[in-house]
């Protein structure tokens, strides 16, 4: 069972949902996909932790064997390769390793050595087994490390829930792709309700079953929960604007393990996704 | 004139908030929403002219003719996205599919063209002032192309413009790193959280690898008193400006779900950015 927990807007509380979810379940994998910025981690503070590279292919060229073609330039629809003065120069950081310049080059000049992108750790914190995929400073994409991630051995049947990044555009997309059940966490603004609009869009164009959680409920007008009532999308929950439950996540505590009343909370609102899912597979069978 | 973008790494910590106010206070000629996925500067500055929208084509999206196609397999085999599967014929998945070619140039029998694929909308508001924004289509991926568009419809004419803003989106990947280049200065707009501490040492970071200035200013910086000062005492070792400090103040929202800046009434939130206006405008002339 894979449920992606996303937003569209940062800061609605992908992760507060994400990591309590987890540590609610008697047993779960919890995987941070928010490569660029995971937090997972710091309210986890796994154990036991194994790291694995990862690296992704890019090209090199045997300057010997190039003779100027520029059959590569032409090909490579990222503009990662350029001839400048006499020979080949290629620019890394946009390469999107399709591996067609070395397919192109009549003169067998170009091979491919591997770059590391960035790491994906792996621990345990009591009953949730944690994975977080970590992208190196200054590059441009962490798709690779997500794929890793959600490739992992120790995905099986048992709940996994994962923690997406922030947006809409690939990084989501690759985050929510294998997913059973997506849970769209909104604050109560127009900028929420705005991006939330977006992302229903994107979960409805990847056929996701979803739901919404509200999160920093006040009293007053929540246009986000106005949105749901007027498109018709399925509300699961919501959780308070609170202060107590502000204070645990500002210091990194999982308020599901620390307080009875939220332990509650989260059991109370991953019963209902469990329900949703259910419903789901149901209907969809 | 100088380009000022506002970055936080962390999503939600106050970027369009502190953007909307400082465009109000400088009375901006030019600005721009650099994220084209989640866009909501428009939400709260109403630029009064029509708007010009073009379309944006992102890379091309492959297709294969199945009356051509000889299911040799080797398409499938050499993209490198896992975009091309097979059922009762071969068909591309145009959400995994990058645009790269590679399909095209591995088929003996061109059986696979690439087709030019819209993948957003590029939207420029002009009259005294200039306002670039976009919206990415939803389940296309070039973001950080699109910024780059962005920021170029922007160009031709704020060139006379004093102070060019420029709104940022979260994280430290494309989008961000194409939103860096050209800037003068950022400036993080931080939050008193252990997620959010640990996301601005990363952009902090990443801005420092493409050796752009970098300013810290808090928001809600009294949520939580002990990560505030941890956040001062980071910008202090690492010989970071710092800009000043915002309150939490819940009549920030309600400017906001009323579509307005916090410049735009009188509250506390309000008149801290004012300062934190005035600290970042002085900064800005140091560089």
């Amino acid at each position: 069972m894979k449920i992606a927990v996303l937003s569209g807007k940062g800061g609605t509380g992908k992760t507060l949902v994400s990591v309590n979810l987890a540590a609610a379940s008697d047993q779960s994998v919890y995987v941070d996909c928010d490569v660029e910025e995971p937090n997972g981690h710091l309210f986890f503070k796994p154990q036991n932790l194994e790291t694995e590279m990862v690296s992704i292919p890019i090209p090199q060229v045997d300057e010997s064997l190039c003779i100027g073609c520029r059959k590569c330039v032409d090909f490579c629809k990222f503009n990662a390769l350029a001839y400048i003065g006499n020979s080949l120069v290629i620019f890394e950081d946009i390469c999107h390793s399709c591996g067609g310049c070395v397919i192109v080059c009549p003169q067998k000049a170009l091979s491919e050595k591997t770059k590391e992108i960035g790491e994906v750790k792996k621990g345990t914190s009591d009953n949730v087994m944690v994975l977080s995929g970590m992208m190196n400073i200054g590059e441009a994409s962490g798709i690779p490390i997500i794929k890793k991630l959600l490739k992992d051995e120790s995905l099986d049947d048992s709940l996994t829930v994962i923690d997406c990044p922030p947006g809409s555009a690939c990084t989501v997309m690759e985050s929510i792709k294998d997913a059973d059940y997506c849970i769209l966490v909104a604050e109560p603004s127009i900028f929420g309700a705005h991006n939330l609009n977006l992302v229903v869009e994107l979960v409805r164009l990847f056929h996701k079953p979803h739901g919404v959680i509200l999160n920093k409920c006040l009293d007053g007008i929540n246009p986000s929960e106005e949105y749901c009532k007027e498109n018709g999308t399925h509300v699961i929950g919501s959780l308070p604007y609170d202060k107590e439950l502000g204070t645990m996540n500002a210091i990194g505590l999982v308020a599901a393990r620390e307080s009875q009343r939220y332990r509650e909370v989260f059991t109370g609102l991953l019963q209902a996704v469990m329900k949703e899912v259910g419903h789901e597979a149901t209907s969809n069978t | 004139m100088k380009q000022l973008l506002i970055l936080s790494g962390k999503g939600g910590t106050g970027k369009t908030t502190v953007a909307s106010a400082f465009i109000r206070l400088s009375n901006a000629k030019a600005y721009a929403d650099c994220d084209v996925d989640a866009p909501n500067l428009h939400l709260v500055i109403h630029h009064k002219s029509p708007v010009e929208s073009t379309d944006y084509y992102g890379l091309p999206k492959a297709e294969i003719n199945p009356d051509i196609c000889i299911q040799c397999d080797q398409c499938r085999i050499a993209c490198r996205f896992d975009a091309i599967s097979k059922s009762s014929q071969y068909i591309v998945d145009p959400f995994a599919c990058e645009g790269c070619g590679v399909c095209e140039l591995v088929c003996p029998v061109d059986a696979i063209v690439l087709n030019p694929a819209v993948a957003g909308e590029l939207m420029l508001y002009k009259n005294e002032s200039i306002f670039s924004t976009a919206q990415l289509k939803m389940g296309s991926g070039t973001s950080g192309k699109l910024v780059t568009e962005v920021k170029r419809q922007l160009k031709p004419d704020s060139n006379h413009a004093d102070l060019t803003i420029i709104d940022g989106s979260p994280g430290i990947g494309c989008p961000v790193i194409a939103s860096l280049s050209g800037v003068d200065m950022v400036l993080v707009v931080a939050e008193p959280t252990i997620s959010g501490i640990s996301d601005m040492e990363r952009i902090i970071k990443t801005a420092s690898t493409f050796r752009v200035k970098v300013a810290v200013c808090i928001n809600k910086y009294d949520v939580n008193m002990k990560n505030t000062e941890k956040i001062m005492e980071y910008c202090h070792k690492h010989d970071i400006s710092y800009a000043g400090i915002i309150p939490y103040d819940p009549d920030a929202v309600k400017a906001t779900n009323q579509g307005l800046s916090i410049a735009d009434i009188d509250c506390t939130a309000g008149r801290a950015v004012r300062e934190v206006f005035d600290k970042t405008k002085d900064l800005l002339s140091e560089v």
